[in-house]
């Protein structure tokens, strides 16, 4: 199943799934980009659009909205479990 | 919207043009809640006004009490005031009064303990709210267009979607309010905590930009101090059910509600802006203190986006309520005047930007919304100190 994930800014490397979606799902952004999704993530929830490294900044609407605390994988789920506001 | 945006309202002494013509029974304290509310019972047409405040407090903290109180009766949505005192308060009927003087506004007082009690109170206040308020009917109606218009902005019960739909709405509504030559307010500073980058860059003049620093950073700083762990993520329960994972995301998103005009003016909490354009009021987040230090400014309406559903109003001023996603709009219609969840379906910011201002403009010539049909109204004072 493909579901639209809404990214802000072209820098941001998480986008906002618009529905639930399971592992094997596709998050498609506007511009026709798509990006397979590994984890169930519920609708309003953030999907890593490439891989994060730990400690590296977490973008959305082209700033910094905290730190991913492990590493992230491109499809991931991305919330409190992996990310927080930098100290 | 279509055409000009032109409402009919009704202009006060002070040159300000008020879209409603509300008679205000308002409470000085307290302890005189009982006779404003029996008062607000028997004339439905009334804005009664009770609240917690108004005695036991010092300092800063009345200071604040008065200039709110003061505020909401010289609101331009106000015509005439029924200040009902109890005698022994501190923030006393002759106090407001005091502070009232000039403002030309139709003012009578009733103190319980001057009268002989809550029942008597509740009669005299009755007559005089009567006679006020046939006075206010034939106050003949005046034109206005946005550049009468302060408006304020406000969410509540973010949810992950209120910065992708309904905020970018209102930021689109209030670019073109201030096109027009109207003033936005965008306040809650808490709320703009981990998104002072954007905001800086936004920010008028130097001058500007170091208040809003200033502002920002001591609302980080106190809330870290009194919050302690709690200030981790920063956010609501209900903000993280629904996504929002820090105080920066929902900040980031909250902000959009500004627009992307310049940031004219830095102010305090419940001050009057003396620029036009967008400005930002040190408010905290908390809906209930942050609507009425708006208020206190002289908004006549407000724009308040929400993503878990909330009902709050505000006494005399319309508050227009719009949802960030339609399941929202579905599930509590009767609280909702907008659906921005449109946007998800395929509708842009700007369109529902525009079905923003024209509900703005329909409400301005006196349309009600949801939040005034349900009697939503519910006041209290940002305070800062202990109670004594």
């Amino acid at each position: 199943m493909a579901v639209l994930a809404i990214r802000v800014h072209p820098r941001d490397n998480v986008a906002v799934v618009t529905a639930d979606v399971q592992a094997g799902d596709v998050a498609r952004l506007d511009d026709g980009s798509e990006v397979r999704v590994v984890e169930a993530i519920p609708r309003g929830s953030k999907v890593a659009l490439s891989p994060i490294a730990s400690g590296e900044a977490v973008l959305r609407y082209g700033e910094e909205i905290g730190r991913a605390t492990e590493e992230i994988a491109a499809g991931e789920y991305v919330h409190t479990h992996n990310l927080a506001r930098r100290k | 919207m279509n055409g000009e945006f032109v409402f009919q309202g009704w202009r006060r002494e002070d040159g300000r043009i008020g879209i409603r013509n509300h008679c205000l029974v308002l409470a000085t304290v307290a302890c005189a809640a009982g006779v404003v509310r029996e008062v607000g019972r028997r004339l439905p047409a009334v804005v009664a006004v009770e609240h917690a405040h108004g005695c036991g407090r010092g300092g800063p903290d009345l200071g604040l009490q008065i200039k709110t109180l003061a505020g909401l009766v010289q609101n331009p949505n106000v015509g005439a005031v029924v200040l009902v005192g109890l005698g022994c308060e501190v923030l006393s009927v002759a106090l407001l009064k005091g502070t009232l003087a000039g403002s030309g506004k139709p003012l009578e007082t009733v103190v319980i303990q001057d009268v002989g009690g809550s029942s008597k109170a509740a009669d005299q206040a009755e007559v005089l709210a009567q006679r006020l308020l046939g006075k206010l009917e034939e106050l003949p109606r005046h034109g206005g267009t946005a550049e009468d218009l302060l408006v304020g902005l406000e969410c509540g019960g973010s949810d992950t979607f209120s910065g992708l739909t309904a905020n970018p709405a209102v930021g689109k509504a209030a670019d073109r309010l201030v096109e027009m030559g109207g003033t936005v307010i965008l306040a809650e500073t808490t709320e703009m905590i981990g998104a002072l980058g954007p905001l800086l860059k936004s920010a008028g003049t130097e001058e500007v930009a170091a208040k809003l620093r200033a502002k920002v950073e001591r609302q980080e700083k106190r809330a870290r101090e009194i919050l302690g762990p709690l200030f981790d993520p920063g956010l609501a329960p209900g903000n993280v059910e629904s996504g929002l994972t820090t105080i920066a995301e929902k900040s980031l998103g909250c902000i959009a509600k500004g627009g992307s005009s310049p940031i004219r003016e830095v102010v305090d909490y419940g001050d009057r802006p003396s620029r036009k354009g967008l400005v930002v009021m040190d408010t905290p987040g908390y809906d209930i203190e942050s609507l009425a230090g708006m208020a206190t400014a002289g908004v006549q309406a407000i724009l308040f986006t929400t993503g878990r559903g909330t009902p709050v109003g505000f006494p005399a001023v319309p508050v227009i309520k719009i949802s960030s996603n339609s399941e929202l709009f579905e599930a509590m219609p009767d609280d909702i005047d907008l659906d921005a969840g449109t946007i998800l379906a395929g509708k842009t910011t700007s369109q529902v930007g525009e079905q923003i201002l024209d509900t703005l403009l329909r409400v301005a010539g006196n349309e009600r919304t949801r939040a005034e049909i349900n009697g939503q109204a519910v006041f209290g004072i940002a305070q800062g100190g202990p109670a004594f």
